[in-house]
Parts: C-alpha cells; sequence; structure tokens
C-alpha cells in the first residue's frame, strides 16, 4: 500500500459509497427501462427513429436518466479504482435485478437461480476485500 | 436473434468499459468533494479519445441492450450479457496492468458462475 493509512480509509470510504451508486443506479435504471419498453412492445430495428419514440415514454426517459448518473458515477469511481476491482463488486447489482425482477414484474427465482445468487455475493465480498487500487501510472492522484 | 443480440452486447462492453477505465485512469482520481470537480470531469472526458470511443461503444451496446428487452425477460436479458465480465478482467490484467490477485479472480468467476445460474 503505498498511501497513508488515513488517505487510504478515506479512499476505501469513498470507493464503498460510489460502488454503491453505481449499482442502485445501475438496478433502476435497468429496472425503469424494462418496464417502459415492454409496455411498448418488440423493439428489434436498425432505425434511430423507433429508439428515439421509445425515448418519449416516462419509463423509459426515467431508466436512462438514470443509467446517464449510472455512466457518470461509475467514470468517476474508475478514476482511482481498478476495473478489476469494480466489475466483481459492482455486480452485486445482478442479485438487486433478480430480486426486482421477482418483487415487481413477478418473474420466478428457481433454486438454481437463488444458488447463482449466493455465488455473486461470494464474489462480491472477496474481490471487495482487495485493495481497489493496484494500477500503475501517473497521474492516480492528480487532478 | 437474441444470441446475436447478447453477442453484440458482449463484445461491445467489453470495449466500452477497459476504454472508459483507461480512459480514467489518464484523468486521474476525481476529488468529489471539490467543488466544480464534476464539471471539470466533465469538461475532460468530452474531449479524451478514450472516453469518446468507450462511449460509442456503450451505446452500441446500450442499443442492442434495448432491443434485446424489449421482447426477453429482463432476468434472461442482464445475465445473459455477463460473459464479458470474464473476458474485461483478463483486459485489465494485459491490457491496463491491473494486479489481479487471487482473491479477484475468484471472485470475478464465481460471479461469472453465479450470473450464468442465475440465467438457468
Amino acid at each position: 500500500m503505498r498511501t497513508l493509512p488515513a488517505a487510504s480509509a478515506r479512499l476505501l470510504l469513498k470507493t464503498r459509497l460510489f460502488a454503491l451508486l453505481v449499482i442502485l443506479t445501475n438496478v433502476s435504471g435497468n429496472f425503469f427501462l424494462s418496464w417502459g419498453l415492454r409496455r411498448i412492445g418488440r423493439l428489434v430495428t436498425l432505425s434511430p427513429a423507433a429508439y428515439i419514440q421509445a425515448l418519449f415514454d416516462p419509463w423509459v426517459a426515467l431508466g436512462v436518466s438514470l443509467l446517464i448518473v449510472w455512466l457518470l458515477s461509475q467514470m468517476a469511481l474508475l478514476s482511482w479504482a481498478d476495473l478489476s476491482y469494480v466489475l466483481p463488486v459492482t455486480s452485486a447489482g445482478y442479485v438487486l435485478t433478480a430480486l426486482a425482477g421477482r418483487l415487481f414484474l413477478n418473474e420466478q427465482i428457481s433454486p438454481a437461480r437463488w444458488l447463482g445468487i449466493l455465488f455473486i455475493m461470494a464474489g462480491v465480498i472477496l474481490a471487495g476485500a482487495t485493495h481497489p487500487d493496484t494500477a500503475p501510472g501517473a497521474g492516480r492522484t492528480g487532478r | 436473434m437474441r444470441w446475436l443480440l447478447v453477442a453484440v452486447i458482449v463484445l461491445a462492453t467489453t470495449g466500452g468499459q477497459v476504454l472508459q477505465a483507461a480512459g480514467m485512469r489518464r484523468h486521474g482520481e476525481v476529488h468529489v468533494t471539490r467543488p466544480g470537480a464534476l464539471r471539470k470531469m466533465l469538461a475532460w472526458i468530452v474531449r479524451n479519445e478514450f472516453i469518446i470511443a468507450s462511449v460509442a461503444c456503450m451505446a452500441v451496446s446500450f442499443f442492442a441492450f434495448m432491443s434485446l428487452l424489449s421482447f426477453a425477460e429482463l432476468s434472461f436479458a442482464v445475465p445473459a450479457t455477463a460473459a464479458s465480465l470474464v473476458l474485461q478482467t483478463v483486459l485489465a490484467k494485459y491490457a491496463l496492468k491491473e494486479r489481479v490477485s487471487w482473491k479477484r479472480w475468484t471472485g470475478a468467476l464465481l460471479v461469472a458462475c453465479g450470473v450464468v445460474m442465475l440465467a438457468l
């Protein structure tokens, strides 16, 4: 560890807060997007008009807005944390997505899916126990 | 059709995320509590080649994902696209030169297995 203990603790707190923000905006964004798109109906086309029209659906618009916040908060997080740390840790979102699908969209969770949820949580905890920042390169403490 | 969309999503997501990570590392730590830090980040990212390429990849991935969601269940769509996780971890090690310890490899593999089980 190349940082001072106080700086390191601050970095860890900041990392956890941003990981949480990334997870919540991703799950809620995908949820509202899915909700809106399934009201609209099948959308398989290369014509941009159909997609742009879909954006005027209020649920699709809400989902897209949340996903923009997701993208920006993930960019901020990746400015100091490793991709190989951020990926498994923010995968906790898959668990929330599955639970949201069950609660609000009446999708079923089979025993295999529950086992999958346990695997994901184990992976999140294991990767979350590593130091978030190992990449080489200048500018890590830059502006 | 659904697997073609999954393949597009996996490749575009992987490219997008790795380019995004590479770009943001060049930016350096965003000091989120400093006033104007986010505005400065926004001004920087719209001019950075890595981020621009990353956003292009993610836009492809996003529209393919929208197509997929319009007819597939959310609990199929999200897990099916998770194959990118392992691919991205490999690239994090070799392209981004991160130190991927056994805990991270195991974590990424556990998550990937779990996500496949979610798709069953």
